[in-house]
């Protein structure tokens, strides 16, 4: 997952950047596999990884690669790059050597043969109105693309 | 050792289930053998059928009836000149057949031939099929770029522009499907492809025939979609011979060539196969409910064999009219040792210690190579859609009535809770 990561911001051609971010994806599916919830890794790989990356993927093969190419990569901002890297670092250090004692223990793992039953439950009496409105919002963006799109509606 | 092998034999679970590496390989290796060899009766069955359908007669050149054709094609794509264009992209153009070939084989993982006869079962089966075998557009979007020419491209942008919104046509038939599994005393239903198959022996009915005719609906749904999917005719745009030359694969030459066919037959096998899980029962054999009992068990595990003896005597019958000439001696002798070989393995499927092991098998395949029939069919007699309409069907025919249908199925599903709560509250 990290390879690709930094795949991802190192090659010059467009293309190869979103075939490598492909493979993160693909990588972050195997976590959640691997945390016990194969109904997100089973939708990260249908949405992400056969979904948007394909439009991705289609929006950049029609930009002319020899542009691109040719462009310079990173900018010049060290002082804010630092500061950020410093930050996450530093999250990731206090996370590693405190977290047993930040975090509450883990609950026991689900019984994997019901986790998609588990999901649709939470989504659908706990979550109910974060789930309504996320759905909200993409109808808001469908709606908006279709103005956008369309010279006359 | 012995005893690990030896252990499977007695449980009722596939080998990923009870973890038994061993049989798992064995699986692996005759799922992938039987697809091969599905994939190359495919090619000829396809040539011949589609021939005799437009009043030609095929392959007749290479053994009897052509019978040896797809070998020699297959000697004839290994030992071709792989050629690369100079402007490719060498590392893309190189994983590209390779993505196409892995998405649509590893997908076999979770197809269950039987009960127990399939490589694995996931709690997320046919997710996974749906997922793994979406990935096979990026294949074909990286084969076509990674040409570097523009009858490749433009095939790769028609083909994921197709397969993205089919997409959304065929999760929502799959979805309705899914929800009829849940139409049981606790109310859970299941992704899980043998968990299906099991609802629908315990509801008593296929659900192509659930709640007539929403199964119905959604199952045709599904069966457009799917040609669609797989790039087939009448929906072949991205290989459009009259326009693209061939589409995204045409740059590719000699075995990168044949990775690209095998995948698309075995894409057609896979979606073939997941329409037969969620519709039509999968394993099961026809007429459960009417034709019951042991005297009708027994006819209907006597199949296999009566097959592979009508094929052998088809053979024999051909073999006898074979010319008389000495030239063709060889042929005749061949024709008669493959009868003989297929009467021989008819008859190991009179057995009954075979018979009940295999007959899911039979039953399966018989349904996807139904299947595999309409698709050639449809190549046949349907003339290429345009690009427009194609997309006009996907979203503004098939996609409406999914969503209805999706939600008709959920309304007459709930309906006794519905009524209980509105007329005894």
């Amino acid at each position: 997952m990290t390879i690709g990561g930094v795949l991802v911001i190192t090659r010059k051609n467009a293309v190869h950047s979103a075939l490598a971010l492909i493979i993160t994806l693909l990588a972050q599916a195997a976590l959640y596999l691997m945390l016990y919830a194969p109904f997100v890794a089973g939708v990260q790989i249908i949405l992400y990884a056969g979904g948007i990356m394909v439009l991705f993927l289609f929006v950049i093969m029609l930009v002319s690669i020899e542009r691109t190419v040719k462009e310079r990569q990173f900018n010049k901002q060290w002082l804010v790059g630092i500061i950020a890297a410093g930050t996450l670092g530093g999250l990731f250090i206090t996370v590693y050597t405190k977290g047993k004692d930040i975090f509450p223990d883990p609950a026991l793992a689900a019984v994997e043969m019901q986790n998609t039953q588990n999901v649709g439950n939470l989504l659908y009496s706990q979550y109910m109105f974060a789930f309504e409105i996320a759905s909200l919002l993409l109808l808001v963006a469908i709606i908006g693309a279709v103005v956008m799109a369309k010279k006359r509606i | 050792m012995l005893e690990y092998i030896r252990s499977y034999l007695s449980s009722d679970q596939t080998p990923g289930a009870a973890g038994n590496m061993f049989w798992a390989a064995v699986y692996i290796l005759l799922v992938f053998l039987g697809l091969s060899v599905a994939v190359i009766a495919m090619n000829w069955l396809e040539r011949k059928i589609l021939a005799h359908m437009q009043v030609r007669l095929g392959p007749m050149r290479v053994g009897p009836h052509g019978l040896l054709q797809p070998i020699a094609d297959a000697l004839k794509l290994l030992l071709k000149e792989d050629i690369m264009p100079a402007e490719a992209d060498g590392f893309v153009f190189w994983m590209a057949p390779l993505l196409v070939v892995l998405a649509a084989f590893t997908v076999f993982v979770v197809v269950p031939f039987g009960p127990t006869h399939a490589i694995t079962d996931m709690n997320i089966g046919v997710l996974f099929m749906l997922g793994v075998s979406s990935l096979s557009v990026l294949g074909v979007v990286m084969a076509g770029w990674a040409s570097n020419s523009h009858y490749p491209l433009i095939g790769a942008l028609r083909s994921s522009a197709q397969m993205v919104s089919y997409e959304v046509a065929m999760g929502l038939a799959v979805v309705s499907a899914v929800m009829m599994t849940s139409l049981n005393a606790e109310g859970t239903g299941t992704l899980s492809m043998i968990g299906i198959v099991q609802a629908q022996q315990a509801q008593g009915v296929w659900f192509i025939f659930k709640f007539f005719p929403l199964g119905l609906i959604a199952f045709f749904i599904f069966a457009v979609a799917m040609v669609a999917e797989t790039n087939r005719a009448p929906f072949d745009l991205p290989e459009a011979e009259s326009e693209l030359t061939a589409g995204f694969h045409t740059e590719y030459s000699g075995f990168r060539w044949s990775l690209f066919f095998l995948a698309e037959y075995s894409a057609m096998i896979a979606v073939s196969s997941i329409a037969v899980t969620l519709w039509l029962g999968g394993w099961l054999r026809p007429f459960p409910n009417f034709l019951t009992g042991p005297t009708w068990d027994l006819v209907f595990s006597l199949f296999p064999g009566i097959t592979f003896l009508l094929l052998a005597a088809m053979c024999f019958y051909s073999t006898v009219r074979m010319p008389k000439h000495p030239l063709f001696r060889v042929q005749t002798i061949g024709l008669a040792g493959f009868g003989a070989a297929l009467a021989l393995i008819g008859l190991v499927l009179f057995v009954p210690a075979v018979r009940v092991r295999v007959e899911d098998i039979y039953w399966f395949s018989m349904k996807v190579a139904g299947f595999m029939y309409l698709y050639i069919w449809y190549r046949g007699t349907f003339p290429r859609y345009r690009f427009d309409q194609l997309m006009k069907v996907g979203w503004k025919i098939l996609l409406p009535i999914g969503l209805g249908v999706l939600i008709l199925t959920a309304t007459v599903g709930l309906w006794p809770v519905i009524q209980q709560t509105i007329w005894h509250p």
